[in-house]
């Protein structure tokens, strides 16, 4: 049979049709649980039904109005046919009393039992030889509160005042229910027949030019299509790649920075920074027990280092200490890649001619302290470094300023600050907008030249550094507090499949 | 009157928090790079005290800017009070002094800037308010120099010792607590926690020389300790002072030795036994006039250093101001060694240095003011565009040019300093490795599968037992000392 109304069940069909049916015959509208009622349908297939024919345009106008009503809740049902807990306690105590042990064990019996004895319906007599027993007070009683429900129950409640309902409410025997119905009259284009709207244009239907006659719902551009799978790259990485794009464009070449492990002497010694420093220590440092020891080192240029720790020479007093090799062949993880950038300034010494040189690195460093929500063990290190000759303060400054305008930062201030391996150094500091405040952007400075003479660089080279950890301006673009929810194992992935493309300029 | 003080509370709270922030912010950027920040002692004086000492007051934002400019910061405003309601709740607070403290974070290798002594020092002379003092060293008016003679068992565990004496000084409370203060901040930053150098300060007129410098086993030692009532033998001090919260750090320094260092005076009076503790005979008072002074060490450059810091900041408060009075150490060879140093360093280099690598251009002049305002006593040589520097015993910092150079540039004005780009004419190369790892980063995403950024520290039981495998067999890598058993 040839379904006019397409796409319902033929369930529903009879359903929506009667409905159409009653409101043609009535002036003014029908209440759905009146409908509901008459066909002996639940009152959500009507409501089904209502939404439809909402949904294929101005056929019924349909008003959502809201009742409440008493509805009587599981245990105020299993009242009503059964009796209230008191009066099943009264009723189950015979002439001769029940022990108040085997009381509490049915299932009525305490809920029951405290009732009745407010009610004064029983007593306890405790001093009972075998235990406490229970006695009735009064011959008989009147379950009010099952007749209460009763009446509930059979739609009377308005019989009851609202104290009364309150206190069945409060016992969680009644229940107020919201009950939302539809007031439904005709609308503009009412019809009984339903030409049910098209969600498909079929080839079919242009063959035949049958599309002519159809009515065609109307795309929903609003609805969420369902995601297609796709793969995720994490935020950090993102902002690595980017920073590695502003170097690149600057003309910065790559370090390579592909070990973790280091010697002490080429990540402190070779940097000019003493052994007995703080930073040195078993708190800051991951030594290794495994490999524990470097044993490769260019012999001459150790040489050198050792002696302008210990006495002095190119112009400097030197530290004036007990330079110990044991102590310069310890192997640790890296507490910065600067330890690379020494690396590399040597082997750029090593050059039959000078050339100037740009380079930078963006790698892991770790260091051994305590983990809070702002520090991990392991963290970023952007590292820069430019080595020509004549170099000064005022280009430091002109660099820094080129590299902070790709972030989007041209305020920047700069204040003295100090490091074992760079004189002068500066700390650099931005101005946030949001807080009103200077902000300490990054670290640099000049390489001493104690650290770049004993490496064989010509004496009017200059080479000058500056560096900034990837996590924290990735953390304030992303808007992370805690930088466990960024790194490690145990991140959110949901994280990462969320977050935005990373633009730093903007 | 209430409402204003309301205010003022609220700035300052929001003052506080912004700080606060901003500290935050700041430890995670300096700490990354070159790690030593996070090392940068902190000093606290009370503002008033400090204000009349440089002569004026200023408001906090003019001296968070003088700060700046001087590579000192500001770290926090706060009052004693506020510590202990953060530290121990509110009801502890009550009672508590409620003078403006300001926390001041001095560069680490400034140990000069350590007390307010040396930072308004510091200040003045930067603001041209002051001359560089000059620190002479002088013979006692009468008799010979206090003498401290070292015994050859020190040599096993604290060979070296230095002395000087501070003449006639007066004490008032302020200054009692900041010459304490100072040896607990050298103590804790050059001194390594004690176990490089370690200093002592004795009443001199409740002593009698010469001094002997030994070293004897700890069942021999017998004195009454500071703030003790009664007498400890050696051994019985390190079981004392195992609770005590913050001499037991010391104890592993000396106490698996066979011998303890003591010093002595002629009546066999203790005066201290390094790096522990002092004894309280020669304890010092508000009323002490006379101060003898010794560092003992496993390094002597450093206590010389520390001697130096010690006398030329505090000589300030003697009846003859910036003399401090020698003292003679003698060694178990015969050597003899008059202290303090107070050595004056001369080093010459020329303006055209000075103007090319900082990037400015003054005359020989001006730059020789700059340097003078840094403490740096400087003058042209008259030789072409030489400057004569003199590096004082206050700025053991100095070691190289480029230290004096910093200075001028600092003196200067580091933002003060014209921006120029470097002509650096490079062509970029990326590292193949990691060009490789970014195409195929890309293209794994695309391909569908996310990327995860794991640590590369893990424990033993991830990468061994958990799998099956002996941890022989993995190539890891082992950490000797983890602080957590996570990564190992």
């Amino acid at each position: 049979m040839h379904n006019r109304l397409g796409g319902f069940s033929m369930a529903d069909t009879g359903v929506v049709e009667t409905l159409l049916q009653r409101i043609e015959k009535v002036d003014g509208g029908v209440d759905s649980p009146g409908v509901a009622a008459s066909l002996g349908v639940d009152h959500q297939v009507i409501v089904g039904a209502v939404k439809s024919l909402q949904a294929l345009g101005d056929v019924i106008s349909a008003e959502l109005r809201s009742s409440k009503h008493w509805e009587l809740t599981e245990e105020g049902t299993e009242i009503a046919e059964q009796g209230s807990h008191e009066a099943r306690v009264f009723n189950s105590i015979l002439l001769e009393g029940l022990p108040q042990a085997e009381l509490m064990k049915l299932s009525f019996g305490k809920i029951g039992f405290s009732k009745a004895m407010s009610n004064k319906w029983i007593r306890v007599d405790k001093s009972y030889e075998g235990g406490p027993r229970i006695f009735r007070t009064v011959e008989s009683i009147e379950d009010q509160v099952r007749e209460k429900l009763l009446l509930v129950k059979q739609g009377n409640a308005a019989q009851l005042d609202e104290k009364e309902k309150n206190e069945l409410k409060k016992r969680k025997l009644l229940a107020e229910v919201t009950v939302k119905s539809y007031w439904i009259t005709k609308g503009g284009s009412f019809s009984t027949t339903i030409t049910k709207q098209e969600a498909e244009l079929t080839p079919e239907m242009i063959a035949t030019g049958s599309w002519k006659e159809k009515k065609f719902k109307p795309y929903n551009f609003e609805a969420m299509g369902v995601a297609p799978n796709c793969g995720h790259l994490h935020p950090l990485m993102k902002v690595r790649t980017q920073f590695r794009q502003i170097f690149l464009e600057m003309g910065f070449s790559e370090m390579p920075t592909n070990n973790f492990i280091e010697s002490s002497f080429w990540n402190f010694d070779s940097l000019y920074q003493p052994q007995q420093h703080p930073a040195r220590d078993q708190h800051d440092t991951f030594f290794l027990s495994d490999p524990a020891l470097a044993h490769e080192f260019p012999l001459e240029y150790l040489e050198r280092v050792k002696k302008v720790h210990s006495e002095g020479g190119y112009g400097s007093q030197g530290y004036k200490y007990d330079w110990k090799m044991e102590e310069a062949q310890k192997n640790i993880l890296r507490t910065h890649t600067t330890a690379v950038s020494a690396r590399m300034l040597y082997k750029l010494a090593q050059q039959e001619k000078f050339t100037p040189v740009k380079y930078f690195s963006i790698d892991r460093v770790f260091r051994n302290e305590t983990l809070d929500a702002t520090h991990l063990a392991e963290f970023h290190q952007i590292e820069g470094v430019v080595a020509d000759k004549d170099l000064t303060l005022g280009h430091l400054m002109g660099v820094l300023h080129q590299f902070f305008t790709k972030l989007g930062i041209t305020k920047l201030r700069f204040k003295p600050a100090y490091n074992p391996y760079t004189e002068p150094s500066m700390e650099v500091f931005s101005y946030h907008e949001g807080l009103k405040k200077w902000v300490e952007v990054g670290n640099s400075g000049v390489f001493r030249p104690e650290m770049l003479l004993p490496m064989g660089l010509p004496e009017d080279v200059s080479v000058i550094a500056w560096g900034l950890s990837l996590e924290r301006p990735t953390m304030i673009k992303y808007g992370i507090n805690n930088i466990r929810e960024l790194v490690g194992h145990k991140v959110n992935l949901q994280m990462v499949y969320d977050s935005p493309i990373c633009r730093l300029d903007s | 009157m209430v409402l204003k003080a309301e205010l003022k509370s609220t700035n300052r709270i929001l003052a506080h928090c912004c700080r606060q922030l901003h500290s935050t912010f700041r430890v995670l950027f300096s700490l990354t790079w070159l790690g030593l920040s996070a090392n940068m002692p902190t000093v606290g004086v009370k503002r008033d005290f400090l204000f009349k000492a440089l002569g004026r007051t200023y408001t906090d934002e003019e001296f968070d800017e003088l700060c700046f400019e001087f590579g000192l910061e500001l770290d926090e405003i706060t009052s004693e009070k506020e510590i202990i309601s953060r530290e121990q709740g509110d009801s502890k607070a009550s009672g508590a002094s409620d003078v403006i403290l300001y926390k001041i974070d001095v560069p680490a290798n400034r140990y000069d800037l350590l007390c307010l002594e040396g930072l308004v020092r510091g200040l003045q002379v930067f603001k041209n308010k002051l001359e560089p003092p000059r620190y002479r060293r002088v013979s006692p008016d009468s008799g010979g120099p206090q003498r401290l003679i070292i015994t050859k068992e020190t040599a096993a565990v604290r060979p070296h010792a230095v002395a000087a004496v501070l003449r006639n000084i007066t004490f008032t409370q302020e200054r009692y607590d900041s010459f304490i203060e100072l040896q607990e901040k050298l103590h804790q930053n050059i001194c390594r926690k004690r176990s490089l150098v370690a200093i002592g300060t004795h009443d001199l007129d409740t002593i009698s020389g010469p001094f002997t410098y030994t070293a004897k086993a700890p069942g021999d030692i017998c004195f009454r300790p500071l703030n003790q009532t009664k007498e400890y033998t050696a051994t019985q001090l390190m079981s004392l002072y195992r609770t005590d919260s913050h001499l037991r750090h010391y104890l592993p320094i000396i106490e698996d030795k066979p011998v303890y260092p003591l010093i002595q005076d002629s009546n066999g009076t203790v005066l201290s036994m390094p790096p522990i503790i002092n004894g309280d005979h020669s304890r010092i008072r508000l009323q002490t006039k006379n101060i003898f002074i010794e560092c003992t060490a496993t390094d002597l450059t450093k206590a010389k250093i520390v001697l130096d810091i010690i006398v030329t900041t505090f000589s300030v408060y003697c009846a003859q101001p910036f003399t401090v009075e020698q003292a003679e150490v003698v060694y178990p060879d015969g050597k003899t060694c008059i202290y303090p140093e107070l050595a004056y360093r001369k080093e010459k280099l020329s303006a055209e240095f000075i103007n090319k690598k900082v990037g400015i251009s003054e005359s020989t002049e001006r730059i020789a003011q700059l340097l003078t305002r840094m403490c740096l006593l400087s003058q042209p040589t008259g030789v072409r565009d030489e400057i004569e520097v003199e590096i004082p015993p206050t700025r053991p910092d100095v070691i190289h040019a480029c230290d004096i150079m910093e200075d001028a540039a600092i003196a200067y004005g580091f933002n003060n300093i014209t921006r120029t780009t470097p002509p650096t004419y490079t062509v970029a190369n990326q590292f193949p490795l990691n060009k490789l790892t970014e195409l195929l980063r890309q293209d794994m995403a695309a391909a569908g599968f996310t990327e995860a950024l794991n640590f590369a520290l893990c424990s033993q039981e991830d990468i061994a037992d958990k799998l099956g495998k002996k941890i022989s067999q993995t190539r890891a890598i082992h950490i000797s000392n983890p602080k957590t058993a996570e990564f190992q």
